[in-house]
């Protein structure tokens, strides 16, 4: 490929990546307050549009037009800048996650991914570690006491549970033997997902991962009934959104890290024993790919609605005293795996 | 109610939180499939049963005349002096009928004393609970939206003879 057909595949790739993340941002808001309205025997938003499906962009519209409010006592440059750190570190790394295996496109072998990174989980690590900034610039700008205790709990929050989220990686590391996520996933074909091999490391990485998001049951940044709205209290209007959106993207790539690292990204066991024509299974393994995401996501929803709140201090404690040392002995485990299987 | 587990008291599978978790994912989610409580209530509305308090409405008999007699008792119980009635002579029967009946229904609290206190059955509650209005005249009912036909209002003088 000359450079030129490069830039405007990338473009394209950037294009459909962007809108399709934006879009099933708005559709996960949507699906939030109908799940939680399920829960709850209720019926949830059914009026603006076929059963509610326009309710997202209504939504939308309703916080454009709202006044944007910087308090007195914040500062001001800071203040605007926290939500674009988070909105930016929660799109950014939608780059390096492949949705499916190499395509022939027009002639053209297409990977499915933005951007083939050699060091891609260390890129995700990096940049979801960046997030914190967002969130802790956003509590201190505010000037506002409720607010800096959001901040300060979350920067905590995510810091510890980074070291748990860390270690759980490296067992899938050891896996794979690569740090491309193409290459992770390839290594766990034919049904040797990581989440069989090291349910362990699955489970760190997974409770680890809703505390990352600060969803609940680990969503002490923004506890509503004792930090009235946590770091983003004094937000509003589009600044508002901003975090809104990026709480909800930082969820849709936490489902989408989980999907590739652990639930074999687009592989489908023994798909290609069944002797079908090679684009009806790429189109198969991009749909697995897109339904364990989804499903990913619609767990992350339901915990949401069936767990309480931790204590800060329990959720230090299952943070230090708990997940990190399974996310450690996972690694022995996988060690032990290697050595005696020599997978 | 459940007893109350101490720490040391649970099993190893409690302890661990995964299974207990699970099962409370579980109930959620039998939750979620469960039949749906919401009325959706322009187009779907409630049906309150005989026992229900809406507005106080007058009881119009078969033959079009109302069955008070304007006896005031239902103006003197009221706690909130929602009701104004001002009676008059007529050549029927009952000797006396209300000329105007006003329910302030601002100052209304649906207790039922006027319904309980009256000496005809002739002031009911209604299943009624839709009460909008724009200004406070408005909300001042006179005799030509108070007087319902006893038809519709059999359900509650029923339940009044079984019950009061």
């Amino acid at each position: 490929m000359t450079i030129w057909e490069i830039i405007i595949t990338s473009v394209i790739k950037i294009a459909i990546a962007l809108t399709s993340l934006l879009l099933s941002v708005a559709y996960m808001v949507y699906f939030e307050r109908k799940i939680s309205a399920w829960a709850q025997n209720r019926l949830g938003p059914n009026r603006v549009g076929y059963r509610g499906l326009l309710q997202p962009f209504a939504d939308v519209f309703k916080l454009l037009f709202k006044e944007d409010i910087v308090p007195d006592a914040a500062n001001k440059t800071l203040h605007t800048m926290a939500p674009f750190i988070s909105l930016f570190v929660a799109f950014a790394t939608y780059a390096v996650v492949p949705i499916g295996p190499e395509v022939n496109l027009f002639g053209y072998q297409i990977k499915l991914v933005v951007a083939d990174v050699n060091i891609g989980i260390l890129y995700v690590l990096a940049l979801t570690s960046l997030g914190v900034y967002g969130i802790t610039l956003a509590g201190w700008s505010s000037g506002s006491k409720y607010s800096l205790l959001g901040g300060i709990r979350s920067s905590a929050q995510m810091i510890s549970y980074e070291v748990s989220i860390g270690f759980s990686i490296g067992g899938v590391l050891l896996m794979a033997g690569s740090l491309r996520p193409i290459d992770i996933v390839n290594a766990q074909y034919g049904g040797m997902w990581n989440a069989i091999l090291q349910p362990i490391g699955f489970i760190t990485f997974v409770v680890s991962a809703f505390a990352e998001t600060n969803r609940l049951p680990f969503d002490l940044p923004e506890a509503e009934p004792e930090l009235v709205g946590g770091y983003h209290t004094e937000y509003s209007s589009f600044k508002f959104a901003g975090f809104f959106l990026a709480e909800y993207a930082n969820m849709i790539i936490a489902s989408l890290l989980i999907v590739t690292l652990y639930l074999g990204g687009w592989q489908i066991p023994y798909v290609d024993k069944l002797g079908l024509s090679e684009g009806l299974t790429v189109v198969l393994q991009i749909a697995s790919f897109l339904l364990k995401t989804a499903f990913m996501l619609f767990v992350f929803i339901w915990v949401r609605w069936s767990i309480p709140r931790f204590r800060y201090d329990q959720l230090m404690n299952l943070g230090w005293k708990v997940m990190f040392p399974l996310a450690l002995l996972n690694i022995v485990w996988v060690a032990m795996l290697i050595m005696i299987f020599k997978l | 109610m459940a007893q109350k587990k101490r720490k040391k008291d649970l099993s190893f599978w409690e302890r661990i939180y995964i299974v207990e978790i699970i099962k409370g994912m579980i109930l959620t989610l039998k939750n979620m499939l469960r039949p749906k409580f919401t009325m959706e209530y322009p187009e779907v509305k409630f049906e309150p049963p005989a026992s229900y308090r809406g507005r106080p409405v007058l009881v119009l008999e078969e033959n079009g005349v109302e069955r008070c007699v304007a006896c005031g008792l239902c103006s003197r119980v009221c706690p909130a002096l929602a009701i104004e009635v001002q009676a008059s002579e007529t050549n029927l029967e009952k000797e006396r009928y209300p000329e105007k009946f006003e329910i302030n229904m601002l100052r209304c609290i649906f207790c039922g004393f006027c319904e309980e206190v009256c000496p005809e059955e002739a002031i009911v509650m209604s299943k009624d609970y839709e009460l909008v209005f724009t200004n406070r005249n408005d909300a001042i009912f006179g005799k030509d939206k108070l007087l319902i036909p006893v038809e519709q209002l059999r359900d509650r003088i029923e339940f009044l003879r079984k019950f009061k």
